[in-house]
């Protein structure tokens, strides 16, 4: 039961609360009765546009959080579909979104929680033609999105439009959080001028991903954009944080404007946005592996020789974690331990080398060829076209 | 004298999984090198064909950016701590 009596009418009392319909001075009454937010703060908060780029695991509780606190307008850029591998972090969605754009989902879930906000919706790439268009309507930007070129992409335009950036990154079990792109302070190409080259550093789909991990940084990454809206506190402006979950440790680094940085720099070169798949050396549309001369047997070929009963010998170069999930019975020697295990290989038989989507087991491959092996071969597209072509019943990961 | 290097998640599999590594150096440069001795596998992600630092890569001393110091040439003191921080991109998916 909630009574008309539970509302505090103390901090609110001679304030202009005429903004704040009675409902909403009883669904903000925990930020109201704090003189850090009170009724000036929650207008702020009202009239406050955010820009979350990303609806995915920083984008979830950044979302949610945003919307809860009564953020004015909200809006979401993003492109992808729900799928079931999202659910062990993207809190926002559930079961019956699978399938359905991310964006979508998203948007009904959050007008639930908070009908009284505007959702904006983007369902678009974030592109230089389309940044600054986007942008331009938001008092504040908060990057929750998972590549590079549209983190540099995300920097300039704040960069270049005078925006705040809210900005997380994580991986594995480590965050990253900052501000960028406040007045005076410094910028993402401050931090790191340039991206690494495409391949070095893998990716949360290929690393993996604490799923609590996205839900601390977001929600840090929520905790500076409220106190940015309502002017409190102390910023992460010119602070790196970083968090280690495994060691659940918190740790801060200096951050330093660049008097040389192109972007925000004394003297600086870039104007206008670029080529963000060329600057992050990705051309054309998926980025291709630099792999040639690698001799390749398909999952059928290999089936078939296996079938007639020839003399095999499958190399496995995935992680022992990864063996237990699923493997072909091979002989099991992680990448990294490749060179100091390789006399266990017996180079006058014929292996087929294999990984899990045939990236790593090409650069075993390549590996083994420059030590002489001759009789050698990649199973391509790994055991995920193994169990696309050959075995449904190997489960994909 | 003996420094500490905090090893980044990303970059863990090239350090025998460990977390950090205690080395004996006088500057960034020779904690570096004795880590990359000890590991040969990390130089490449540390390093460049050239020798260079790469730009993706950060280095800290405890709190400050070597770069707003001597750069590889900064010196360390008993019970510092380096850290090497890379860019990381993921949010998403
Ligand atoms: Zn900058």
């Amino acid at each position: 039961m909630v009574t008309k009596t539970g509302i505090p009418a103390g901090p609110a009392a001679g304030k202009p609360a005429a903004a704040l319909s009675k409902e909403e001075v009883l669904r903000y009454s925990r930020h109201l009765i704090m003189p850090e937010v009170g009724m000036e703060g929650q207008l702020k908060l009202k009239q406050a546009k955010v820009l979350c780029v990303g609806t995915g695991g920083l984008g979830a509780p950044l979302g949610l959080y945003l919307t809860a606190a009564g953020v004015g307008r909200i809006g979401l850029v993003d492109f992808d579909v729900v799928d079931s591998t999202n659910l062990q972090r993207q809190v926002l969605f559930g079961n019956s979104d699978v399938g359905r754009p991310k964006i979508e989902a998203a948007a009904a879930r959050l007008r639930d929680l908070n009908p009284d906000i505007q959702i904006d919706t983007f369902e678009a790439h974030l592109s230089s033609e389309n940044a600054l268009d986007i942008l331009k309507d938001y008092d504040i930007v908060v990057d929750g999105t998972d590549n590079f070129p549209t983190r540099y992409l995300v920097n300039d335009a704040c960069v270049l439009l005078g925006k705040p950036n809210v900005y997380g990154s994580i991986f594995r079990f480590e965050g990253q959080i900052t501000v960028f792109g406040y007045p005076g302070g410094p910028c993402y190409r401050c931090l790191y001028p340039e991206p690494p080259p495409p391949g070095l550093v893998p990716s949360c789909a290929e690393g993996g991903v604490l799923g609590v991990l996205p839900g601390i940084v977001g929600t840090i990454q929520a905790a500076e954009t409220l106190k940015l809206i309502i002017g409190k506190g102390d910023h992460l402006v010119g602070r790196l944080l970083l968090f280690d979950a495994l060691g659940m440790k918190f740790r801060e680094l200096k951050l330093r404007k660049n008097p040389e940085c192109p972007v925000c720099g004394e003297h600086r070169t870039l104007t206008k946005l670029i080529d963000y798949a060329e600057f992050c050396g990705i051309r054309g549309e998926e980025a291709p592996t630099i792999v040639t001369n690698i001799p390749e047997i398909t999952p059928r070929e290999l089936k078939s020789r296996l079938d007639r009963g020839d003399d095999l010998y499958i190399l496995d170069v995935r992680e022992t974690h990864e063996y237990q999930i699923c493997n072909l019975q091979g002989h099991l020697i992680p990448l990294g331990e490749l060179s100091r295990r390789v006399n266990e290989l017996d180079s006058s038989r014929e292996i087929v080398a294999h990984c899990r989507s045939g990236k790593r087991s090409a650069d075993a491959v390549e590996f083994l060829r420059k030590a002489g092996f001759r009789k050698i071969w990649n199973l391509k597209g790994g055991i995920l076209a193994w169990s696309d072509e050959v075995d449904p019943a190997v489960p994909k990961y | 004298m003996a420094v500490k290097v905090i090893i980044p998640t990303p970059l863990r599999a090239y350090a025998d999984k460990q977390a950090s590594v205690e080395v004996q150096a006088k500057t960034v440069a020779e904690a570096l090198s004795a880590l990359t001795g000890k590991f040969e596998q990390l130089r490449k992600h540390l390093y460049s064909d050239d020798g260079r630092l790469r730009s993706f890569v950060n280095v800290y001393v405890n709190d400050e950016d070597i770069r707003y110091l001597q750069k590889d040439q900064t010196s360390v003191h008993e019970g510092d701590t380096i850290s090497i921080v890379p860019s990381i991109a993921g949010g998403a998916r």
